[in-house]
């Protein structure tokens, strides 16, 4: 009789099975890996959610080794930036990721909610999903923004200036606000110390709890498709949506593609273009903040200057930081703006084609014109009309525009 | 007898007005704490007791100030700009007003009481100026030339703020058609004697 083979899974089973009789994490991993059912069609736009949650990851490790290195006082902070960069091991790289993931983060960003609107992702029933992601859009930029000051050098210095004396815009409490969120008379090493607190403590915690309702929401009602079908409306005999595959492993493994391929352009631009000709990190900012110079011109970063053109196209200051804010803010309503009785672009009439089209030139090109000091004050009001234009109008052409009959099962 | 009746027997009848107040009265009682809980956090990010004492007044020795020159001090981290303007220079300021946003300087908030004239100052040729451009903070650049120039053809002399092309005149006060609405802010100041100024001292008065 032969020998009863030795059973090396064995102890795993034993430690596994003492977990599971302590805890309910395998039902969490069935519910939101194993037995969590994505529509089969997800196409390449469908790659900047998990892609975002990587750079999130990459932000959180980076930041926690810059902060080992890094000085949060208004004398020191420039040459503790410096010294990360030429004296600490590696810092360089570290420095870079975090840099670069930081404008990487924007543009997975950008193209993650422009496929929320291409395919109606925030359409009932997923409008809580849709607001809790313009929250996190919304923190991020505050996230960024601060961090962006903590290098402290001419951009970070002036930037904040600039930023902060938008609250300055509010009647009545104005001047004290600004003085309260300064700390000081003047943007100073206070500002700097309780930016530092919220970049590096407050708004990461805010940030990931966002991120785990975001996805508790999804979850809760399922992914949206490039098809815009509800697969749950057609199961199987066994309860799974037949248009739907389990999240692990086959979008796992799909994911982890797009995040090589992801990691390719991350790591090109860390190791040859990382100040990516001045649009990731500035000039200016490679020289210390001096209260007393002011640069001639103090754009913003890139994934800002949308909302810059905005808030320049009013020659009003109130105004205009009203008109910037309602450019986010407008956001929160799509969901309710539009009247469509289909989700996906794929089922509606040119009309959404063009309107979402217009959309994002608009987009663009403000964000061009916010960059330059020289834009032409016509072009910046043109463009902002069609910016709010895509919003206000929706609620008109979604409700009238003639849509295409939308197919029982998803195609590819 | 089943569970809930037995619960019945003993429990007095539900008196929902009582409930509504000790409710209400929790409720406002756990706010007040909350908020009281909240004052010292939201207080510790106002100007610390040390940023106050450095932003004391700032004595200035004008007595070497050429006609048509214009120094710079800082005075609570703010650029303040002191100007000896030219007679020349004074002559232009009333014909410029048609071009004004706020010739008459109305918005009380933008100067002294003693500063709420036509050359915006104390002495009419000594021009005291928070040289922070009212649009975003930042410094504008003096371009004292009569002349045309870039961002305006017909320049009286003034300042011009190169981050949003904002322009004001030699008093301050801010041209129309420009992002920045306010004059530029005259800071509180007072003359010790004809050659030195104190920033951040009204005349006769204490410290701002």
């Amino acid at each position: 009789m032969a020998k009863p083979a030795i059973n090396f899974s064995r102890p795993f089973e034993v430690v596994n099975d003492w977990i599971n009789e302590r805890s309910s994490i395998a039902e969490f991993n069935r519910k939101h890996l194993t037995e969590y059912y994505a529509p089969k069609n997800f196409n390449l736009w469908y790659f900047f959610g998990s892609l975002s949650l990587l750079v999130l990851v990459n932000q959180i490790v980076t930041g926690i080794f810059l902060t080992m290195h890094y000085k949060p006082d208004a004398e020191l902070a420039f040459a503790s930036v410096e010294y990360i960069m030429r004296d600490v091991e590696w810092g360089w790289l570290i420095r870079y990721m975090h840099s670069t993931g930081a404008s990487l983060f924007f543009v997975v960003v950008y193209l993650h909610m422009f496929r929320a609107l291409m395919y109606g992702s925030y359409q009932k029933p997923r409008e809580l999903v849709w607001i809790l992601g313009v929250t996190i859009y919304l923190v991020l930029m505050a996230e960024s923004f601060m961090g962006y000051v903590l290098p402290w050098g001419q951009m970070s210095y002036w930037g904040a200036q600039v930023i902060i004396s938008l609250f300055g815009a509010v009647p009545y409490i104005g001047d004290g606000l600004v003085e309260w969120i300064r700390g000081d008379y003047f943007v100073a090493d206070a500002t700097l110390n309780r930016f530092f607190a919220l970049h590096v403590v407050a708004l990461p915690m805010v940030l990931l709890l966002l991120v785990v309702l975001h996805l508790a929401a999804l979850h809760e009602v399922g992914s949206n498709n490039p098809d815009g079908i509800e697969i749950k409306a057609n199961k199987d005999e066994n309860g799974r949506p037949r248009d739907g595959i389990p999240f692990h492993p086959y979008y796992t493994v799909k994911d982890i593609f797009g995040a090589s391929f992801f990691l390719l352009i991350a790591a090109f631009i860390i190791f040859f273009a990382p100040e990516f000709g001045g649009y990731f990190l500035k000039p200016d900012n490679f020289i210390p903040a001096d209260p007393l110079v002011t640069p001639d011109h103090i754009p913003p970063v890139w994934y800002f200057t949308p909302f810059y053109a905005i808030l320049q196209a009013v020659p009003d200051k109130l105004m205009g930081v009203l008109l910037m804010g309602a450019a986010v803010l407008i956001l929160y309503l799509v969901p309710w703006l539009d009247r469509s009785p289909v989700k996906s672009i794929r089922y509606r009439s040119w009309m959404s084609k063009l309107a979402l089209f217009i959309f994002a030139v608009a987009f663009i090109r403000l964000g061009m014109l916010g960059l330059s000091q020289e834009s032409s004050t016509f072009e910046l009001r043109f463009w902002t009309f069609l910016y709010f234009a895509f919003f206000i109008l929706m609620p008109i052409w979604t409700r009238f525009e003639k849509t295409k009959p939308v197919p029982e099962r998803v195609t590819h | 007898m089943s569970e809930t009746e037995s619960l019945d027997s003993i429990q007095p009848q539900t008196d929902l007005g009582r409930r509504r107040l000790l409710m209400a009265t929790t409720g406002v009682i756990g706010a007040a704490g909350v908020g009281a809980a909240a004052w010292p956090f939201l207080s510790s990010l106002q100007p610390s007791s040390k940023a106050r004492i450095v932003g004391a007044p700032v004595e200035v020795y004008i007595g070497n100030l050429e006609p048509g020159q214009l120094t710079r001090v800082q005075w609570r981290g703010q650029t303040i700009g002191i100007m000896r303007r030219t007679d020349r220079m004074l002559e232009e300021l009333p014909g410029l007003a048609e071009r004004l946003r706020d010739p008459e300087s109305s918005v009380a908030d933008q100067q002294p009481v003693y500063a709420r004239n036509v050359h915006r100052s104390i002495r009419p040729e000594i021009l005291v100026l928070n040289v922070h451009c009212t649009h975003l903070g930042c410094v504008p650049q003096v371009v004292p030339e009569i002349g045309p120039q870039p961002f305006d053809s017909d320049w009286k002399g003034g300042f011009f703020c190169p981050c949003h092309r904002s322009t004001f005149d030699l008093a301050g006060r801010v041209f129309r058609g420009v992002p920045a609405i306010r004059n530029l802010l005259v800071p509180p100041y007072s003359f010790i004697d004809d050659d030195n100024v104190m920033i951040g001292m009204d005349p006769e008065e204490g410290a701002a």
